[in-house]
């Protein structure tokens, strides 16, 4: 096998990355979000008042909430520039040349477009992703599925839209889910009506195509009644963007008897904080699947929760997490348990190499109505160097004694004898560990379309490349 | 025989921590021959084979591995698989998520640093999979996970029958397995035993005479070859046991 080049994935010099000295000046007098700011956005997008008065509400809420002590450090996190990338009329681009090569490296080796891949680094057009779109869309039209950005959401189909937007993740759930309130832009709608089973994955098309989508997008997907639905949301390249928070929420709503699959391979550059709210709302004899990637970022945390609210109502979770050096990801799942027989299953494996943090923090409550419950927990973490750490914390908090649980955690090491037995069949001892690992994940790219594994595959060739010498 | 010579291990001294095992252990092994380890436990027979193969946790103190005439002291596991060296393990790891078809063409292209074209490979994995008898559905299990000890060893074989190295060093290969899952193993090698390949077999006992016909057959005993003979000193081993071959 030929040998391929070391390629460390540094974390990026912002500097590099500020807007032009005019620029600045522009904005020097302005500090943080005031009213004036979200009324422009609004008006920008020419929204509903509702809508308006959703997003101060949300700035109110904001400015009066502490950032959150319970988990990883947030204080170096920086918000005061936030306004010079939701600000409408703020002139976004630099240069590719001015992308780091080590990002380009990504792209060149995930075999992204160039089109593309400026995109997703932030510079030149927008990427068009207009073909793939409609043909999906025709698809889609022709089954009643209801497919769109947000933004036009709003106004088509603006009842629905009212009638569910933030009502999963309030603004009040938490500070960050307040900003993501009065500052979203970008996003998928999806609606698919009673019993309509859509037989092709859809993948979200929108992110790239509004300005701080991709940051601040906002997922509302409603799964009527006896319905199915794959969703794919994200991309393993490397997004990139100047202002470091991301701070999107994904809203779900399984109605009675529908199925929604929602798989998501996050690859954030590694000066990013994300801080992103994934919600599912499941009715009876319904089911959420959620299959989950988390890679870069310099500090994540994010914990799909599935809310199983009538009887029987199930949740599957399958996560992997990849935290590398100077990173901290902290990620799980929450389940509430709010109906009898409803049943949870969650799968997450981490891992962590060079000084990486990979914390799996999990909640699972049952309220008193839960009774004949099921759930069962299992949290793996591979640890690739004595530097690295992992560690679960998993919390339970139960109503109802009449209920199932398995709890199984494993942490470990690849074992050296393992490596010397892929090694005595010809593979470096950077293919040996990459094979290894990739073993780990399987149960996880076992459960993705067939290219998203083969990314998820090259993203841990990626990760784990100039870790080895 | 005319043949070349593949192996020369000269004066080797072997250790591991303050440990030594190998004391100047003297080997030569040509193209085409199969050559019989026996020595009672501890002897030094594994760490013999895992040294060969480059295992980082055995030091070599002096003397010198020559392979094809190249000195491969410095060279890593993986560079000496890609120059024809095997070693069947003793106890086989379990490596999770991972195919045994997936291993296996992995380990080919690695070995050959060519593309292995799948259908191809396909053809040949099932080839050597009937030859071996492991079932089919075999080739789509986990690396040695939940495999049964003549499993793993039949997988063993069934690794170098598709590396098809130059030097097959199997260590143990016919330990704790029953009469017929040796004779499977056995009868494969034998079929597998063409042309130039040349075989170190370490083992506790001679059934293997019954298959293989061994051109040399050495006593190792702390850590130092005491006797080379022909297929009757294994024999000889039988009867008399290793003891009096102890100085």
């Amino acid at each position: 096998m030929k040998s391929r080049k070391k390629t460390y994935v540094e974390d990026i010099d912002r500097t590099i990355y500020d807007i032009s000295n005019k620029e600045r000046h522009r904005f020097a007098t302005i500090k943080g979000l005031n009213e004036s700011i979200i009324k422009e956005i609004s008006k920008e997008k020419d929204e509903p008042k509702w809508m308006l008065d959703l997003r101060l509400n949300s700035l109110e809420i904001y400015n009066s909430k502490p950032v959150p002590t319970w988990g990883p450090n947030l204080s170096e996190l920086d918000l005061d520039n936030i306004v010079h990338y939701i600000r409408p009329d703020t002139d976004m681009s630099h240069s590719w040349e001015e992308v780091p090569e080590d990002i380009k490296d990504t792209f060149e080796r995930l075999g992204i477009p160039q089109a593309e891949r400026e995109s997703l680094a932030g510079v030149g057009a927008q990427y068009d992703s207009e073909v793939v779109y409609h043909n999906t869309k025709e698809e889609l039209t022709r089954q009643g599925v209801v497919y769109l950005d947000m933004e036009t959401a709003v106004k088509e189909y603006e009842d629905i839209v009212k009638k569910y937007f933030m009502t999963l993740i309030p603004p009040s759930y938490h500070k960050y889910a307040a900003l993501h309130g009065a500052v979203w832009s970008g996003g998928s709608f999806v609606y698919v009506p009673k019993g309509v089973k859509v037989d092709i994955p859809i993948q979200s098309y929108f992110r790239l195509n509004a300005k701080g989508a991709g940051q601040f997008e906002h997922t509302l997907i409603i799964v009527d009644e006896c319905a199915e639905l794959h969703f794919i949301e994200g991309c393993s390249a490397p997004v990139y963007n100047v202002q470091n928070v991301h701070a999107g929420a994904v809203e779900l709503f399984i109605k009675k008897g529908a199925k929604l699959r929602y798989s998501t391979i996050e690859n954030w550059s590694k000066n990013m904080y994300n801080l992103n709210t994934k919600r599912a709302l499941v009715e009876e004899e319904g089911t959420i699947e959620w299959v989950s990637g988390s890679f870069g970022s310099r500090i994540s945390m994010l914990y799909p929760m599935s809310i199983l609210k009538g009887r029987r109502a199930k949740s599957e979770f399958t996560g992997v997490t990849f935290a590398g050096e100077g990173q901290i990801l902290d990620t799980g799942a929450k389940v509430l348990l709010a109906a009898p027989e409803t049943s949870c299953i969650i799968n997450s494996k981490s891992i962590s190499k060079s000084g990486g943090v990979a914390m799996y923090r999990g909640l699972l409550q049952a309220t008193k109505e839960a009774s004949g419950a099921k759930a069962a927990v299992n949290c793996e973490s591979l640890m690739l160097d004595n530097d690295s750490k992992s560690d679960t914390l998993p919390i339970m908090e139960f109503k109802n004694d009449n209920i199932d649980i398995g709890h199984e955690a494993k942490i470990g090491r690849i074992p050296d004898e393992s490596i010397f037995y892929l090694m005595s069949r010809g593979m470096s001892e950077e293919e040996a560990k990459a094979m290894i690992v990739r073993g780990f994940v399987e149960p996880i790219t076992k459960e993705l379309p067939l290219e998203y594994a083969v990314e998820l595959n090259n993203l841990i060739d990626i990760e784990l490349e100039g870790t080895i010498d | 025989m005319n043949n070349d010579l593949l192996l020369k291990i000269d004066e080797l001294k072997v250790s591991i921590g303050d440990r030594n095992i190998l004391k100047g252990l003297n080997l030569e092994i040509n193209e085409g021959e199969t050559h019989i380890i026996m020595g009672p436990n501890g002897a030094g027979k594994s760490t013999l084979g895992n040294v060969l193969m480059g295992h980082p946790e055995y030091k070599i103190d002096s003397g010198n591995i020559y392979f094809n005439g190249e000195d491969i002291n410095g060279l890593s596991v993986d560079e000496r698989a890609k120059r024809g060296l095997f070693l069947s393990f003793q106890y086989p790891e379990e490596i999770s998520g991972v195919t045994v078809e997936n291993f296996l063409r992995t380990s080919k292209m690695a070995v050959t640093g060519e593309n292995v074209p799948i259908l191809e490979f396909q053809k040949q994995l099932k080839e050597k999979m009937d030859l071996l008898q492991i079932p089919e559905e075999y080739k789509e299990r986990y690396l040695n996970v939940g495999f049964s000890g003549g499993e793993k060893k039949k997988n063993e074989i069934l690794q170098m029958a598709i590396l098809d190295p130059k030097l097959a060093i199997l260590d143990e290969t016919d330990s704790g397995l029953d009469v017929d899952a040796i004779k499977v193993i056995y009868e494969g090698i034998k079929i597998l035993k063409e042309g130039k390949k040349s075989f170190l077999v370490i083992t506790h006992y001679n059934k293997i005479l019954d298959y293989l016909a061994p051109d040399f057959v050495h006593i190792l005993v702390d850590g130092k070859i005491v006797e080379t003979g022909s297929a009757d000193l294994a024999n000889r081993i039988e009867e008399l046991g290793y003891e009096n071959f102890k100085k």
